[in-house]
């Protein structure tokens, strides 16, 4: 049963490279909308929300797999535009947990306590200077486990790139290595999920020490955690 | 570019993609009662005596959410038949559907059950009620009722998941979308019209959902 391991191995880690790239193309790109339109939901101006909450129902509103077979097979239709597969799956996964990370962010920044806020007022610093120097370093420290999970969810995610043809992890296993060898689904599945599983932990590994960096920079003391795991955020359940 | 969008066709989509919705609507509802009882199963084996079970249960909760919901669907559509278990694809996406969210809800029902103050159970335990009623008639009834509006919320994740069926030959909307838009060449408008009803119906949900929460919800 064991006779294919090192080829299924290969096979699928062809694919390893692929999952990576659109996993990080996808979390550069979620991270800074992320930040764009969760600092424009909090806008003084009431087009600059209008717009960004617009964009955050939007994207979170429909289901990634409509989202990725419109880019790929309507905007084309549309625009004309023909992207490749895998940067249509980078965009996708980009402005899909772009918009859950939003949330993220707008909810970390409301939660920076009043205090800080008639602090820097007092100082007379001007809104630029209270952003950057104390508001978004607190805040930011308190986002990062919550991207955690997104991180995770967007890792996730990344397989539906199956769907339009992306040659990644679980492409690899389904139509490359499963129509050969339909007798060891089981292995070949199991070392699938070992793979993304090794993916999510080198995410939390990452996360934790920018976690440990942020908290330090602050100087407070990292959260306590009893679980190796991250935790699930609420309403996080995406992809 | 000489396209544009035609109603005649956008409008006789619209059967097909009701077909679909009736699916969707069917994998989200039992997908979500299995979500709601496996994961109180998972919760409450988490807090089991034996540390093995206790274990077990944490490497599988945490094993199911580090990996992809489609991978898992793929796993079972293609194992079960092997091992003799022959379900339709709609049952097979069903369980993927609520085996992945159990261990979801499964810390949800764990956040609100520790949310229950601990004068609860000292009480319960000097009336000497046995452990199965001070689940049933202390624990649980306070527990449950404030995490409802956090597994509304991964209804409302998992109807936004289950077009993700279609990869295991289940027609929800988007895949009768898909199929409608393969024959005819024409994907603009169901595919469109499938994106606004998803829509339509998951914002009006996640908006009620929000004002659950006001009303009985707990932070957690």
């Amino acid at each position: 049963m064991f006779d294919n391991l090192p080829f299924f191995v290969s096979t699928i880690a062809k694919g390893l490279l692929l999952t990576v790239e659109a996993t990080l193309g996808g979390i550069v790109i979620a991270t800074v909308l992320s930040v764009v339109a969760g600092l424009a939901m909090l806008s003084p101006f009431v087009v600059v929300r209008v717009v960004a909450r617009t964009y955050v129902e939007i994207w979170r509103g429909t289901s990634e797999v409509v989202q990725l077979l419109w880019i790929y097979f309507v905007l084309p239709i549309l625009t004309g535009f023909q992207l490749v597969p895998l940067w249509a799956g980078i965009t996708v996964l980009g402005l899909n947990f772009g918009a859950y990370g939003a949330e993220i962010v707008r909810g970390a920044v409301q939660a920076v306590p009043r205090e800080q806020y008639e602090g820097c007022v007092a100082l007379s610093l001007s809104p630029v200077q209270r952003m950057r120097r104390v508001i978004l370093p607190q805040a930011f420290a308190d986002m990062i486990p919550p991207f955690n999970n997104l991180f995770i969810q967007l890792l996730k995610g990344s397989a539906l790139l199956t769907i339009i043809t992306v040659p990644e992890i679980t492409y690899q296993a389904r139509e490359v290595l499963l129509i050969r060898h339909t007798d060891q689904t089981v292995l070949i599945f199991v070392l699938v999920l070992l793979f993304y599983l090794a993916l999510s932990i080198v995410i939390t590994i990452g996360m934790r020490l920018l976690e440990r960096k942020a908290a330090a920079r602050l100087g407070r003391r990292p959260a306590e955690r009893t679980a190796f795991f991250a935790k699930v955020g609420q309403g996080s359940g995406v992809a | 570019m000489n396209w544009s969008w035609d109603w005649n066709y956008a409008w006789s989509v619209l059967p097909s993609l009701g077909e679909g919705l009736v699916v969707t609507i069917q994998a989200t509802v039992f997908g979500s009662l299995l979500a709601y009882v496996l994961g109180l199963v998972f919760a409450l084996l988490r807090r089991s005596r034996f540390w093995l079970v206790r274990t077990i249960v944490w490497l599988f909760i945490e094993f199911v959410r580090s990996t992809p919901l489609l991978v898992q669907l793929f796993f079972l559509f293609f194992v079960l038949p092997d091992i003799g278990i022959r379900l339709s694809p709609l049952l097979t996406g069903v369980i993927g559907l609520g085996l992945h969210y159990a261990t979801y809800t499964a810390e949800v029902y764990r956040a609100g059950i520790e949310g229950v103050p601990k004068g609860q159970w000292e009480a319960a335990r000097a009336l000497s009620l046995p452990a199965g009623r001070t689940w049933t008639a202390v624990i649980l009834p306070q527990a449950i009722p404030r995490v409802l509006p956090a597994l509304g919320n991964y209804t409302i994740s998992m109807f936004k998941e289950t077009p993700l069926l279609l990869t295991i030959s289940v027609l929800d909307i988007v895949g009768a979308a898909y199929e409608v838009g393969s024959s005819s060449f024409r994907f603009v408008e169901p595919l469109t019209m499938a994106g606004i009803l998803f829509l339509l119906l998951s914002y009006p949900s996640s908006l009620f959902v929000r004002w659950l929460e006001r009303r009985f919800g707990i932070a957690h």
